[in-house]
């Protein structure tokens, strides 16, 4: 450990994340700059929401990492193992014994609590470069609050479907001010983080900026009057565990097309099994 | 007060202009792009500005619609001095009581966004929160445009020169804009889709009594469409009056030469 600064990044610039990340705790919403640095690992991994735990972990945190929901995929393993070397810390899978959680594309089932952290990986953090690709322009619309055209996307996507499409990434407003990418989490998720216990915290490594959500935000879905936020889901219960309301991921089970549906959250998933809940194709006890 | 004292108070109103340019110059570095212009813009007027080309149109327009900051003089807009104006009322106005109709079209749309969704984004921008209504009122003014309804879902790319021109028209008119901004808005065109242009925009102004300021090089266009004229050379006002009188009865030669350029064509 002596050879290396606790959680890779050296104290200066822990100090720096952690003063965008209050920043971002004060204003709700309002994407702000960092000085992102290189990371041993691809853009494409989450540089950012590694570089926001990396700022947040302490010795004596529990860190839990999933990617889409699940805690086992390689990209979840090894940033798991990358914090388990570069700073020690005890880590879990149960949503419920974490203290920090760095999560890509879903927020976890279980509901979190106070003085949970939970870090959203961000691709693209501004919500209005769909449409508008001029810096200058987006940052002007947010200090002025023109989002007209957020809901153009929104108009576009109904005229083209008949129903708002956008799935992933759907826009919304922080305490009625700032406009927020919620990072490409199904808009199923979307309720969850409003009024959260947690501190939500945003990193998009590439683009350089770190947003929040302090507990107890009002987060609303954009919408029109006539087509209201929907938080869809498959219209399926959990073929493992039964449960009829977690976010459901499609699987292919073999080559003549049969599939199932299990929850897309592994950890969410085992919990009902080890319960003793048993879905279509689950068997009693099979968790482990 | 009276019945004639009220009559009075509605006169003056009538009488003030919605828009007063008072000694307006800009400058690019040490050239002059326009200076000393002064003028005033009555409610429901449509004002013509020709030149030849670098003359000072464009950049007179935008100081007017507050794309460019003047270096010397002001601008009133209906009694407010525009300078004096934070960007975001100015912004405000811009997508509400403003229009500006770009030479280019592509200047002016959103080219990945359907014909609909075009029109509707002014809407959106002041509030409009009902998708069928502004679907609805997209529509509508399509028709008024011209514009087939079931274009309504395709982009301006697959548009002609002239339906992205009056596609352009819709989507600035549609929140019932006061005073419009137009840069050599049938530029580019066939003579033939100019004329329909131009026989279109002759009818939304006088339907919608709007304030125009219109730049072209083009004299057919200000004999159709303005009610004054003012002539631009060098950055400076050379002349300017009722439409009429200096199209027959020019004063200056620049004028002269201009109008009987046109006249051998
Ligand atoms: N961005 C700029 N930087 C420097 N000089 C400029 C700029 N824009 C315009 N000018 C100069 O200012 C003068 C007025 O130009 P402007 O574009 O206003 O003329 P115009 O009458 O609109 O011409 P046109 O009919 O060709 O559109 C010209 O000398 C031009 O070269
Ligand atoms: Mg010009
Ligand atoms: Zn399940």
């Amino acid at each position: 450990m002596s050879d290396y600064n606790f959680a890779y990044l050296d104290e200066q610039t822990k100090r720096m994340i952690r003063r965008a990340i209050l920043k971002g705790i004060a204003v709700p919403g309002y994407q702000v700059p960092f000085a992102s640095r290189e990371m041993p690992m691809p853009y494409g991994w989450g540089t950012g929401g590694v570089q926001v735990t990396a700022a947040c972990l302490t010795p004596d945190d529990r860190l839990k990492v999933i990617d889409q929901g699940a805690d086992d995929t390689t990209n979840a393993v090894s940033i798991r193992k990358f914090f388990q070397r570069s700073a020690g810390v005890a880590v879990t899978e149960a949503t419920a014994e974490a203290t920090v959680i760095q999560t890509r594309h879903r927020i976890p089932e279980t509901p979190l609590c106070e003085g949970q952290i939970l870090v959203y990986q961000v691709p693209i953090p501004e919500p209005l470069r769909f449409l508008e690709p001029r810096e200058t322009e987006t940052r002007k619309m947010h200090e002025l609050e023109e989002y007209g055209l957020m809901h153009v996307k929104l108009y576009e996507d109904i005229a083209r479907h008949g129903t708002i499409a956008t799935a992933y990434a759907y826009p919304v407003k922080v305490e009625e001010r700032y406009v927020m990418d919620p990072s490409p989490i199904p808009k199923f998720d979307n309720p969850k983080l409003s009024d959260n216990p947690a501190i939500q915290l945003f990193g998009a490594g590439r683009e350089q900026r770190i947003y929040a959500l302090p507990p107890y935000t009002q987060v609303v879905s954009l919408d029109f009057e006539d087509h209201p936020f929907e938080a869809s889901k498959a219209p399926h219960d959990c073929d493992l565990c039964g449960a009829g309301d977690s976010y459901l991921d499609e699987v292919i089970t073999d080559d003549r097309g049969s599939r199932m549906y299990v929850c897309s959250d592994t950890d969410f998933c085992a919990g009902r099994r080890a319960a003793g809940h048993v879905g279509r194709l689950g068997q009693p006890g099979a968790a482990e | 007060m009276g019945a004639v004292d009220m009559d009075i108070c509605a006169r003056v109103k009538e009488d003030r202009p919605l828009l007063s340019v008072q000694g307006v110059k800009k400058l690019y570095g040490n050239r002059i792009g326009c200076t000393d212009v002064t003028f005033d813009l009555f409610p429901g007027e449509v004002l013509g500005i020709v030149g030849e080309s670098g003359s000072g149109k464009s950049t007179l327009l935008g100081c007017l619609a507050g794309h460019l900051k003047p270096d010397a003089g002001r601008i009133l807009y209906d009694g407010r001095d525009m300078g004096a104006l934070g960007e975001p009322e100015r912004r405000r106005l811009s997508r509400t009581e403003w229009a500006f109709v770009h030479q280019n079209a592509r200047d002016g749309l959103r080219m990945g966004v359907s014909a609909g969704g075009n029109v509707g984004e002014r809407l959106m921008a002041v509030g409009a929160r009902n998708y069928g209504t502004i679907r609805d009122t997209a529509a509508d003014w399509l028709g008024r445009v011209e514009i087939a309804a079931d274009r309504i879902d395709d982009r301006p790319s697959a548009f002609s020169g002239g339906m992205q021109q009056r596609l352009q028209i819709a989507r600035n008119l549609v929140t019932g804009p006061r005073l419009v901004f137009m840069d050599e808005p049938t530029g580019g065109l066939d003579v033939s889709v100019q004329a329909r242009l131009l026989d279109l925009l002759r009818g939304l102004v006088r339907d919608l009594g709007l304030s125009v300021v219109i730049v072209t090089h083009d004299l057919a266009v200000v004999r159709l469409l303005a009610d004054r004229l003012m002539v631009m050379k060098s950055g400076r006002v050379v002349e300017q009056g009722l439409t009429d009188q200096v199209l027959d009865d020019p004063q200056h030669g620049y004028t002269q030469l201009l109008v009987s350029s046109v006249l051998q064509v």
